[in-house]
């Protein structure tokens, strides 16, 4: 139960996050991708988020045994760069460019109930599907 | 603010955070394509994490809405229909297909120094970047 608040609350804050840097509005995306009128803004996005995140992952990761809710921390262990790999980011990425959305600011929009965001989730949620399916195979 | 992009820095700041706290807690990758992706797969089995963190999500922006409503358009609706349908189709399929987006690549994989991460992130923008290109282009400024 605790576990969950806490999931639930990492993605608060996560949430607020991405509002406060620019990422939930579409056009700042589409700006940041735009190599014909650049804006850079969302670099920095990145750059905080690293700065915490690797300070975090180097400096404390490795003092801790394992999480408060799990047996072991579970770090990606694969370094294979493979035709799934590269072709997955590129779908991914035309997807990205198409409608500024990526899944994060996606789901965070659902606040606003506007069609954007519903139809976005919903496609990219039938998207997920489709590619576990297709998978299986 | 007087610091040039503090609002960035600050918000991705808080991306971090929300990143480490999630390892700290449940020892796993912030990736929001992958927490959303296994939800829709049967044979999942966490589940109830992964869906606070989702409604911890909404959550955030429901708090958006209330303390910092600039965070969302004031104006919707104006992108055509079908625009949206494949660009949400594109993006999971996409990133469930090679295993991560902005959150899992970008911020957590960049900061492991993995090196599919790296590659993954510098070919989703490049990828990106063509697009809103070819869109302007072909398209006016539909995007």
């Amino acid at each position: 139960m605790i576990g969950n608040l806490r999931a639930f609350n990492a993605g608060i804050i996560f949430a607020i996050g991405l509002g406060i840097a620019g990422m939930t509005r579409p056009e700042n995306v589409i700006g940041f991708l735009d190599v014909t009128d650049w804006r850079p803004a969302l670099m920095f996005v990145m750059v905080g988020a690293i700065a915490v995140y690797s300070s975090f992952f180097w400096l404390v990761l490795p003092r801790l045994a394992k999480p408060t809710h799990g047996d072991k921390f579970q770090i990606p262990t694969s370094t294979v760069v493979d035709g799934k790999l590269i072709i997955g980011a590129v779908i991914f990425g035309a997807g990205w460019g198409i409608g500024g959305y990526c899944p994060g600011p996606a789901l965070a929009s659902l606040a606003t109930l506007s069609t954007d965001a519903l139809t976005v989730v919903a496609s990219m949620l039938i998207g997920m599907k489709c590619q576990a399916m297709f998978s299986k195979k | 603010m007087s610091i040039p992009f503090s609002d960035q820095l600050i918000g991705g700041a808080l991306i971090g955070l929300a990143s480490a706290l999630l390892m700290r807690w449940h020892g796993r990758i912030f990736g929001v394509s992958g927490i959303v992706g296994a939800l829709v797969k049967s044979e999942t089995q966490d589940r109830n994490w992964r869906l606070s963190l989702v409604a911890g999500l909404v959550t955030g922006g429901i708090i958006l809405r209330f303390v910092y409503p600039d965070a969302f358009p004031s104006t919707t609706g104006e992108t055509p229909l079908l625009q949206l349908v494949l660009a949400g189709f594109l993006v999971g399929f996409g990133s469930v297909m090679g295993s991560g987006c902005t959150s899992g690549h970008g911020v957590c994989g960049i900061s492991r120094f993995s090196k599919r991460s790296i590659i993954a992130t510098m070919t989703f923008m490049a990828t990106g970047a063509v697009t809103v290109f070819a869109v302007k282009t072909f398209f006016g400024h539909g995007g």
